[in-house]
């Protein structure tokens, strides 16, 4: 359904130091160095699927968005989608898909929201009865009543993101661009935009790529993730696996009745101790956690113990730092 | 044609909410009709020689250049599309199945048409009613003011699709106060909205007449003074259809030459 190969973008950014001396001196002569965003990137996504995009800042996550929805035209490489090239059938080809860029608004700001809908519908020729059908699901699961008749202007960020979904499904699209949808709302609203990207994947089969920094997106939603770092795919495939491989690592707390010093577990890392608690850490690759504990259990007498898995933000960081990115 | 006719509705609906600004324009431009005026007058009176065009015509002209202000002057603009343009916005608007000239285009005409509603009546009205010589009078007969309103209406056309270049020039240069400026200063001087046409040396004229600018404002106000007769203004509505089939024709092209270049702005 989706197929990019070999997709390069540069940018050519305009280099001086501060100061006026500088600002005179690129009057006359500018520095330009050139950023390579893209890096002949290629992978395919089936339809149907949910696909995490993550990365850090600067990666070229909102490139690849950009260049998938036919905003920007890349360099070098092929991009074939539902059939289409992008850049190249761009008014015939954005029938099909569905964007939402996280940090910007399509909704009209002086205007009551549903005069937006009223545009998108001529916009994209949404005939009326399809529209009234996709307008109602939409203000139905997004729990849109109350605010689709007041202007953009005074929606909270929750509400407004919420509109800003509907806006992107109005004509119904096959795929779904998310760039950051959740960035800056509270846990209640990330829920709802969360639990409404799984219905429309499930009940509608849109394929949904969506980039985020909240693992808790990718978590909750993507079956799939890519990760891009400095414009290169480093890893394409699950979460679990993901996790598997480089979240091997597993901390237990301990509680105990006062201790006089600190103890020794073969196979175990001591992150912190004191009289009465202490922190390890378990790669459990190389070692068992029952093993750990039952050491544990013999050196010291036991009140409480806890096990946590790595969170996935620390694994991510710490892939990113194995990959120097 | 369906999408150009609701962005022309949504605009002309949303312009209309500001009606205190209107107010403060209609009055400004009355102040500045009668300083205008006043200038002039002292100007005819001490004219050693005799003016191509009358007091009389010019006055006409002074007032309807007041009431249909937003149709000549380029610096009316949309901030919004600037902001789109400079902020990266613009990504929403390409990822739109219509073409973005077209797109464009109707909301910057809605934009000057839902100011020029609200403003030229009130404006039009009390100038009937001023006294002589100040006021102004109806076109000497129907056929004229046909022509005038056809001329008006193609010179807001025409003018829309000159400021189109201003948009696309911001695509280059990133800011919106230059381009504005160098296509303003030029432009409205050009289209005789500092000193009317007629009054300028001849071979000031002469540029005047191959720039399509005069079409916009000079053009137009002048058929209804009846200081460009029928005749005359017939070619002039041929040669106005002329400009604006070219014009937009080069727009688009600048415009798609851009697109392709385009970076949006802001990550």
């Amino acid at each position: 359904m989706i197929k990019l190969e070999g997709i390069s973008k540069s940018y050519r950014i305009a280099k001086r130091q501060a100061g006026l001396r500088q600002a005179a001196k690129a009057l006359f002569h500018r520095d330009y160095t050139t950023v390579h965003a893209l890096k002949d990137l290629s992978f395919s996504i089936q339809p149907g699927e949910i696909v995490g995009y993550i990365g850090p800042n600067g990666a070229g996550k909102s490139t690849t968005i950009k260049i998938m929805s036919g905003i920007l035209v890349p360099d070098a490489g092929n991009c074939t989608i539902i059939g289409y090239t992008p850049w190249k059938d761009r008014a015939r080809y954005v029938h099909n898909i569905g964007v939402v860029f996280g940090q910007r608004s399509q909704l009209w700001w002086d205007v009551p929201v549903i005069e937006s809908f009223e545009l998108l519908k001529d916009i994209y020729k949404i005939p009326y009865p399809d529209f009234n059908a996709s307008l109602d699901l939409l203000i139905e699961t997004l729990n849109l009543q109350d605010i689709v008749h007041a202007p953009v202007r005074q929606l909270s960020l929750g509400q407004r993101m919420r509109c800003e979904m509907a806006a992107s499904l109005l004509h119904s699209p096959q795929i779904l661009f998310l760039d950051e949808p959740t960035i800056g709302l509270d846990a209640v609203s990330k829920i709802a935009v969360r639990q409404f990207i799984k219905t429309i994947n499930q009940e509608k089969g849109v394929t949904v790529i969506l980039t985020t920094h909240d693992m808790n997106d990718i978590e909750a939603l993507a079956d799939r993730v890519l990760l891009i770092g400095k414009g290169s795919l480093l890893y394409d495939g699950r979460l679990e696996e993901l996790r598997k491989h480089f979240g091997t690592q597993k901390t237990i707390t301990a509680d105990y009745k006062t201790a006089q010093q600190p103890f020794i577990i073969p196979g175990a890392d001591l992150l912190s101790w004191s009289p009465e608690r202490a922190v390890v850490s378990v790669d459990t690759a190389n070692t068992n956690t029952s093993d750990v504990i039952m050491e544990l259990s013999r050196q010291v007498d036991l009140t409480d113990i806890s096990i946590d898995a790595k969170p996935i933000e620390e694994t991510i960081v710490q892939l990113y730092k194995e990959y120097q990115i | 044609m369906r999408v150009y006719r609701s962005v022309l509705k949504l605009r002309l609906v949303n312009g209309l909410q500001y009606r205190t600004a209107a107010l403060a324009g209609v009055a400004t431009q009355f102040f500045w009709g009668f300083i205008i005026i006043m200038v002039f007058e002292a100007f005819y009176e001490h004219a050693a020689q005799h003016l191509p065009i009358s007091l009389k015509e010019l006055i006409q002209y002074i007032w309807l250049q007041q009431a249909f202000l937003v149709f000549v002057t380029i610096w009316f603009r949309d901030n919004e599309l600037f902001e789109l343009i400079t902020s990266g916005n613009i990504a929403y608007e390409l990822c739109r199945p219509c073409g973005l000239y077209g797109f464009w285009y109707a909301k910057l005409l809605a934009q000057r048409l839902s100011s020029a509603i609200l403003r030229c009546f009130p404006i039009l009205m009390v100038a009937y009613f001023l006294p002589r010589p100040y006021n102004l009078i109806l076109p000497s007969n129907f056929e004229t003011f046909l022509l005038f309103l056809m001329g008006l209406l193609l010179g807001l056309f025409l003018l829309v699709a000159i400021s189109m270049f201003v948009y696309i020039s911001v695509f280059m240069t990133m800011s919106p106060m230059g381009s504005l400026l160098v296509f303003s200063v030029l432009g409205e001087f050009f289209a005789g909205l500092v000193i009317p046409i007629p009054l300028m040396p001849d071979w000031l004229q002469k540029l005047a007449m191959v720039l399509p600018f005069r079409w916009t404002a000079d053009f137009p106000f002048r058929v209804y003074s009846g200081h460009i007769p029928e005749q005359e203004a017939m070619i002039g509505i041929a040669i106005q259809l002329g400009y604006l089939a070219a014009l937009i024709w080069l727009g688009r092209i600048a415009l798609n030459g851009a697109l392709r270049r385009v970076v949006v702005q802001g990550g």
